[in-house]
C-alpha cells in the first residue's frame, strides 16, 4: 500500500474522523448506541451506503449536471438506503425493529453526504471506494467503543451475554442507569474527544 | 463544465428510472420474506406469553404455524362479550388503529382507563384462545400509557379465566435498566398466578410500589426506582381486564 | 387537550435534539453564537412545521397500504407503496426548502437576509426527516402532525439557543486543551439532557 493509499483509507479513523473531528453523523452515533449489536448493524448499514454511493457518484462525477447535483446525490443515496432498509426488514427483523427510524436517517448521515461531496465528486472510483471504507471505520469505530462502553456499564451485559450480574438478575453489579439514557451517550463521546485529543495534541482546538 | 437543458432533464429522467428501478425490485423481491418475519413476531410473541414457548426461544416459522394449530382467533364484541366469528388474522395493528377513530371505538371514564391515558377502546377486540392440551389459556391484546411511552404487551389468562398465566410487553420505549425492566423475566415471573378479580368480580389486581405487596393474591410488586410505569401497567391491565375491555366477555367465557 | 398535550411532549419530554438526538451536526456546529442558533432554530420551526403535514397527506393519499383506492378503486387496496417513503420525504423536504427559499427572497428580504443561509443547510438536517419519519411511525393524522412539526421545531429551537448561550459565556473559562470546543460542547450538551429528563411522566 502506498502512502496516499494508507492516508486515504486509515486517516479517517484517526486524525480525520468523521464524527470527533468533523462532528459529522453524530444523530445515528448518539441514538443507536445502547446495544452494541445496534451499534454494529447501524455501522454496516453504513458502510454499505457510504461505500455504494462513494463508488457511484465517482463513477458519475463527470456526468452530473451542477444544477442538480445535491439531488443526484440524495436520490443515489435514499436508493441505496432503501434497499439496505429492505434487506434488513427481511434477514435482520428484530434489529431493524430497535434501530426504527434510524436506518432512513442514514439519508441525511452528514457522512455521506459530505463524503459524496467533498470527495466522491472529484476523485476516481477506487480512490472513493477506500475514502468510503476509511470513514465508515472512523464512525464504526466510535460507535463501538460508544455502545461497549454503555451496554456493558449500563446494563452488564456485552452483546446480549452477561459479563456483569445485575442486581435485578440476583448478581452483584449495579448497573448505572446514566449510561442507557441519552446524557451517558454525549459523556462518553467528550471524554473520547479528550483522550484522542489530549493524546494528540495538534487536533486540540484554540478556544471554546 | 457546462450541460445543455436537454441532458440535464434526460440525466434525470434516466436517474430515477435507474433508482426507481433498483428500489421496487428489491422491495417486491424481499416482501415475502418480511411480511413472513412480520407473522412470525406476532406468532412468537402470542406463544410465548401463552407458555408454548420458553422466553427466549425463536421458533422457525413452520414450528410457529405448527403450534399455531392449537390457537383459535376470535373477534368479540367488546360491549356485550358476545363472539362475533373468527377473526381474520393475530395483527394487533388494525385494533390498535381502531382506537383512534371515534366511529368504531367508545371513550372511556373509569379511573383505571384514566391511569393507562387510554382514551378510547376499540368496539371489537380480538381474543386468541390457545386450546393446545395442558397448556389452554386466552392471550389478550393490552396496552397502555407508561412514563415514556405507550407499552404494547399481552396478558394470559388460565381456563377459568381469573388467573394470571403470563403477561409480555413487545414493544414500550420506558427507561432501559429502570420502567423498562417491564420486559424482565423475573418481574414478568411476579405475575403468575395473580388473581385478577376479587370475590365481587371486580378487577382487583394491583401494582404497588417496589416492594409494598401486601395480599399475595392481588398485589404484584412494582418495580424499584420505576413506580410510574410499574403502576402503570397496573392500571393497563385493570383496563383492559375491566368492564370497558374484556369483562364482559371473560364473564360470559368464564360461565 | 390532547393536541396541547401533544404539543407539550414533542416541545419538553420528546425533544429532538436531546432527547432523540436528531439534527445534532448542525446543533453542535451552528451553536456557538446565540444569533446564528437563532436564525437557525426559526427555519428548522418553519421547515418542520411545512413539511410534517405535507409529508403526512402524501403518506395517507399516495404511499400507505390501500392509499391509492381514492384514485383508481378497489382495485388498489392492496397496493403498498411505503418502501418509497425515505426518497419521497427526502425529496418533499428538498423542493419544500428550495421554494421556501425562492418565496422568502422574493418578499420579504429581510427574513431572507436572516435565514437564508440556513435554509439549504436544512433541507439535510435529520431533525426534519427524522419528525416526518416519526410521524409515519406514531401514524399521526394531519392535525396532530402539524402540532408535532411544531412542537418539535420549537423544541429544537429552545435547546440550541440555549447551547448557544451557555457556549457564549464558555468562552471565559478555562478548558483543559484537549475538552477545548467540540469536547465541552459534547459534555454541556449531556448535562442539558439530563436536565431535560426531569419532564419524563409530565402530562395534561
Amino acid at each position: 500500500m502506498d502512502k496516499e493509499t494508507k492516508e486515504v483509507l486509515l486517516g479517517p479513523i484517526h486524525f480525520q474522523n468523521p464524527i470527533t473531528l468533523h462532528v459529522l453523523g453524530i444523530c445515528s452515533a448518539l441514538a443507536v448506541t445502547t446495544k452494541l449489536e445496534t451499534a454494529l448493524v447501524m455501522s454496516a448499514a453504513l458502510t454499505f451506503v457510504l461505500v455504494g454511493s462513494n463508488v457511484v457518484i465517482s463513477l458519475l462525477r463527470n456526468k452530473i449536471p451542477g444544477s442538480i447535483r445535491v439531488i443526484t446525490q440524495l436520490a443515489i443515496i435514499a436508493s441505496l438506503v432503501i434497499v439496505a432498509d429492505q434487506v434488513m426488514k427481511a434477514y435482520l427483523f428484530g434489529v431493524s425493529k430497535q434501530l426504527s427510524v434510524f436506518v432512513g436517517l442514514i439519508i441525511t448521515n452528514c457522512i455521506v453526504m459530505g463524503r459524496a461531496e467533498a470527495f466522491a465528486m472529484a476523485n476516481p472510483p477506487f480512490k472513493s471506494f477506500l475514502d468510503g471504507l476509511g470513514n465508515s471505520m472512523g464512525y464504526a469505530a466510535i460507535l463501538i467503543i460508544v455502545a461497549g462502553l454503555r451496554e456493558l456499564l449500563g446494563s452488564g451485559k456485552l452483546l446480549g451475554y452477561e459479563l456483569m450480574p445485575t442486581i435485578t438478575n440476583g448478581g452483584w453489579y449495579n448497573p448505572n442507569g446514566l449510561m442507557v439514557l441519552s446524557p451517558g451517550a454525549f459523556f462518553i463521546i467528550g471524554l473520547i474527544i479528550w483522550v484522542q485529543r489530549s493524546a494528540s495534541k495538534g487536533l486540540q482546538e484554540e478556544s471554546n | 463544465m457546462d450541460f445543455s437543458n436537454r441532458y440535464i432533464v434526460g440525466f434525470a429522467l434516466a436517474l430515477c428510472l435507474v433508482c426507481s428501478l433498483a428500489v421496487s425490485s428489491t422491495a417486491v423481491a424481499l416482501k415475502d420474506r418480511q411480511e413472513a418475519n412480520k407473522k412470525l413476531d406476532m406468532q412468537t410473541q402470542i406463544l410465548r406469553v401463552a407458555g408454548l414457548l420458553e422466553a427466549d426461544a425463536s421458533p422457525t416459522a413452520e414450528e410457529a404455524e405448527a403450534m399455531f394449530a392449537d390457537v383459535e382467533t376470535l373477534l368479540i364484541d367488546t360491549k356485550t362479550g358476545d363472539v362475533i366469528g373468527p377473526a381474520e388474522d393475530i395483527d394487533p395493528g388494525p385494533v390498535i388503529k381502531a382506537a383512534k377513530n371515534s366511529s368504531v371505538s367508545t371513550e372511556t371514564t373509569s379511573t383505571f382507563a384514566k391511569g393507562a391515558r387510554l382514551g378510547r377502546i376499540p368496539n371489537e377486540l380480538k381474543v386468541m384462545k390457545i386450546t393446545s392440551p395442558g397448556n389452554e389459556c386466552y392471550v389478550f391484546l393490552i396496552w397502555g400509557n407508561g412514563l415514556w411511552s405507550t407499552m404494547y404487551g399481552y396478558i394470559a389468562l388460565e381456563p377459568d379465566l381469573q388467573t394470571v398465566k403470563g403477561i409480555t410487553f413487545y414493544e414500550h420505549g420506558e427507561t432501559p435498566g429502570l420502567g423498562g425492566e417491564i420486559d424482565n423475566p423475573r418481574w414478568k415471573e411476579r405475575w403468575n398466578g395473580k388473581l385478577v378479580y376479587n370475590s365481587a368480580g371486580e378487577p382487583a389486581l394491583n401494582v404497588t410500589k417496589g416492594g409494598m405487596a401486601k395480599d399475595a393474591n392481588h398485589d404484584v410488586d412494582g418495580i424499584s426506582g420505576a413506580t410510574i410505569t410499574s403502576v402503570a401497567v397496573g392500571y393497563t391491565v385493570q383496563t383492559w381486564l375491566g368492564e370497558e375491555g374484556f369483562g364482559a366477555f371473560i364473564k360470559k367465557e368464564a360461565k | 387537550m390532547e393536541l396541547l398535550n401533544l404539543f407539550l411532549k414533542s416541545l419538553f419530554i420528546e425533544n429532538m435534539a436531546l432527547a432523540f438526538f436528531l439534527g445534532m451536526c448542525s446543533f453542535l456546529a451552528v451553536s456557538k453564537k446565540v444569533d446564528t442558533a437563532l436564525g437557525l432554530g426559526v427555519a428548522v420551526v418553519f421547515v418542520l412545521a411545512i413539511t410534517t403535514p405535507l409529508n403526512n397527506l402524501i403518506h395517507k393519499y399516495l404511499l400507505q397500504k390501500g392509499a391509492l383506492v381514492w384514485l383508481l378503486g378497489e382495485d388498489a387496496l392492496t397496493i403498498d407503496l411505503s418502501f418509497l417513503n425515505f426518497i419521497a420525504f427526502i425529496a418533499t423536504i428538498a423542493a419544500a426548502v428550495q421554494i421556501v427559499e425562492m418565496a422568502i427572497d422574493k418578499y420579504s428580504p429581510a427574513l431572507y437576509g436572516a435565514l437564508g443561509v440556513f435554509l439549504p443547510l436544512i433541507a439535510v438536517n435529520c431533525a426534519i426527516l427524522g419528525g416526518s419519519l416519526l410521524m409515519v411511525q406514531r401514524e399521526y393524522n394531519t392535525v396532530e402532525s402539524t402540532v408535532f412539526g411544531v412542537g418539535a421545531g420549537v423544541g429544537f429551537a429552545l435547546a440550541i439557543v440555549a447551547l448557544a448561550a451557555i457556549r457564549e459565556k464558555m468562552k471565559y473559562s478555562n478548558v483543559p486543551g484537549g475538552l477545548r470546543g467540540l469536547g465541552i460542547t459534547f459534555i454541556t450538551t449531556g448535562l442539558m439532557a439530563m436536565g431535560f429528563t426531569i419532564f419524563g411522566g409530565i402530562q395534561l
